[in-house]
């Protein structure tokens, strides 16, 4: 399966394709494997360059063991990574670590992220130091300039990350990835602890960073309405697989999968030309996500989609393109084989 | 969410009241300044350091030998010369006193020194790394944990003739380290899933700073806490084995020793004046760490430290 159009091909920065993280389940006195937790389970997607690809799904759905793996901070079970064209799923770590450079990421919790025992200074400069040559006074003249891009003052430099507001330490967290100019950025749920009204401000200067130094984002999220203003598709995740992945215009307008339509409900709509409602009738989401360790045989949302039939339960849908470009895996959408 | 981020005004710079301050603000600053608020660590602090500077310049204090014995000056009471009398030996128990602390000192830092470097070297590689190598090293753990402490050390004692300070530091070393090694590693565990320590690993930064720029850090309070604490459970072992006679023997002084020497009828009742300074030389010696260890604990204690 390849999502990927041939005459898009040369402009493609992240190739990701049938890759899958399954952690081991350790059980019995002796801790042998007595099952697997498939975390990411044959995620294929691409991402252009210049492009923000956002990945939604609830908690637990693998995006961030997506990432993880993509980074190489866990090795993938199986499938391909390419970044540049050129594979580095398999690398050796001390063959990877150039192109750490390249990609970079931006976790989640802004509390959790920064080395409470370094000031923003030596945060900020480690990649140089750990990367490049560069001298004491090169590495410091850097981060000024970053600090300063990112919104902060070059005084605080000196400070340290308990002297911070959690918007504010994001700013450093997005500071440190970018001072070794990467190509790629993975942006973990960057705003989900802040406060809404700061979320904004950290989004637009994303957007304003990704405009000047032409980055490419892996955007993860957990619901659809922050990856919204920042994607140019958007991928939505479940249980460790893509559900659907489209344009971001045709996905907000015209969901498909089920799952998709059901997490569009839940956040409300402003009716505009631009952004027209979605017609479907409303489906609400119930239950909870199913333990991702023993997850249902067949479509594995069956067990909470209102327009599951008996096909769902044996068959797994494949992601299959129903409009140019999007791509869902439902069995609303394909003839019985 | 829904609105325009575009509409945002943008950030106002959120002002810090300590943003001119010039005191650092440094995590390890802070926690030198909540230490020294410690009345009772401070007051511990200051004890202990007059002990170490009476154990240091033991020589400009007496000028006699603690070693040498004298037949005919035996469990003599205080005179102008000998101010707190002499032993069985004729030996001079001031001296003694002053001596002995050093080597209780000396023994206690150490054997602490030592189960510091191997806990953090066995726990940083356990707790880093994992896997295999980390299973033999709590499997041998396990084993040490399990051979009782007491068994082993007379085993050893009992076999080797002359037991010498380096000898007498490694056994207790040797016995103590499990338990510094399981801290440091169990500590490890829970950072290495932290989110700071993967950014660290996606920057690509070595093994090698990844534990010293940020394990250590991170950890140093609870392995300070510990290893002060430890260092008080050494000098009462040092005390324990010597009255048992399983100590570092004569004519070396020590603490243990002198007490030991006043294990009959005879001189605890006539003679307090010759166990009563080194047995409250131990117990102000060890009180005074163990203040110093909370102190510590409190100061590095990461609730009044918010992340
Ligand atoms: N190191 C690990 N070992 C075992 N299981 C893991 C590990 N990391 C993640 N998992 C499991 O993999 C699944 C996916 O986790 P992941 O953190 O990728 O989800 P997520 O979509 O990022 O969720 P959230 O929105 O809460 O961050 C979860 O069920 C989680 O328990
Ligand atoms: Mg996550």
């Amino acid at each position: 399966m390849t999502i990927l159009s041939k005459e898009s091909a040369q402009d493609v920065l992240v190739d990701v394709q049938n890759v899958k993280k399954y952690f081991p389940i350790k059980g019995g006195i002796l801790k042998r494997t007595i099952g697997h937790l498939k975390a990411v389970d044959d995620v294929s997607f691409h991402i252009h360059k210049g492009e923000t690809l956002g990945i939604v799904g609830e908690s637990g759905s693998g995006k961030s063991t997506l990432g993880r793996v993509i980074l190489r901070l866990l090795d993938p079970t199986e499938g391909s990574i390419q970044f540049s064209g050129t594979e580095i799923s398999h690398l050796k770590r001390r063959h990877f670590r150039p192109y750490r450079r390249d990609m970079q990421i931006v976790f989640q919790d802004p509390f959790a992220s920064l080395n409470s025992k370094m000031s923003v200074a030596e945060l900020i400069e480690e990649p140089l130091l750990v990367q490049t040559s560069l001298t004491r006074l090169e590495r410091k003249e850097k981060a000024i300039e970053i600090i300063e891009k990112v919104g902060l003052r070059a005084a605080d430099r000196l400070k340290y990350p308990h002297e911070f507001s959690g918007g504010q330490r994001q700013r450093i967290s997005i500071a440190r990835a970018l001072i070794t100019n990467p190509k790629f950025v993975i942006c973990d749920e960057p705003v989900s602890a802040l406060d809404v009204s700061i979320q904004a401000q950290v989004l637009n200067l994303m957007k304003d960073l990704q405009e000047d130094l032409g980055l490419t984002y892996l955007f993860i999220a957990h619901d659809l309405s922050v990856v919204k203003h920042i994607s140019d598709r958007v991928a939505v995740m479940y249980l460790g697989r893509i559900v659907e992945i489209a344009d971001k215009h045709s996905l907000y307008s015209n969901p498909l999968h089920p799952y998709t339509q059901a997490l569009l409900t839940s956040i409300p709509v402003i009716d505009t030309d631009e952004n027209p409602a979605p017609k479907e009738e409303k489906i609400k989401l119930t239950g909870d996500l199913p333990n991702p360790a023993n997850p249902p045989s067949g479509c594995t949302f069956r067990t909470r989609c209102p327009l599951a039939h008996d096909r769902c339960a044996v068959e797994r849908p494949e992601l299959t393109e129903l409009e140019k470009g999007h791509f869902v895996s439902c069995h609303l959408y394909t003839q019985e084989k | 969410m829904q609105s325009n981020p575009q509409e945002i005004q943008p950030e106002n710079p959120e002002t810090n009241p300590n943003a001119n301050k010039e005191k650092s603000n440094s995590p390890f600053q802070l926690a030198l300044r909540r230490f020294l608020k410690n009345k009772m660590a401070l007051i511990s602090v200051f004890i202990l350091l007059i002990i170490i500077i009476l154990c240091i310049l033991a020589p400009v204090f007496t000028d006699l030998d603690p070693e040498k014995t004298n037949l005919l000056l035996i469990e003599k009471g205080p005179s102008e010369e000998h101010i707190l009398g002499t032993n069985g030996m004729g030996q001079d128990n001031f001296s003694r006193l002053l001596y002995g602390g050093r080597i209780s000192l000396i023994v206690g830092l150490s054997a602490m020194f030592f189960t510091l470097v191997i806990g953090v070297v066995l726990g940083s590689i356990g707790g880093y790394y994992g896997g295999i190598i980390d299973n033999i090293i709590m499997r041998a753990t396990d084993i040490m944990l399990m051979l009782p402490f007491l068994v082993l050390a007379l085993t050893i004692m009992a076999i080797v003739d002359k037991v010498t300070i380096g000898l007498f530091v490694a056994i207790i070393a040797l016995t103590a380290w499990p338990n510094l090694t399981r801290i440091i590693r169990g500590m490890y565990l829970s950072l290495r899933e932290q989110e700071f320590v993967l950014g660290a690993r996606a920057i690509g930064a070595s093994d090698f700073r990844i534990i010293f720029k940020h394990f250590i850090p991170n950890a140093i309070g609870p392995i300070i806490v510990n290893a002060t604490l430890m260092m008080a459970t050494m000098i009462i072992a040092e005390s324990a084995l010597s009255f048992i006679g399983f100590g570092i023997p004569q004519p070396t002084p020590t603490w243990g020793n002198m007490i030991s020497e006043a294990q009959n009828i005879r001189i605890l009742r006539n003679h307090p004046e010759a166990w009563i300074p080194p047995g409250l030389g131990i117990l102000v010696t060890v009180l005074a760490i163990n203040f110093i260890g909370d102190g510590l604990r409190d100061a590095f204690d990461p609730k009044s430290n918010r992340r």
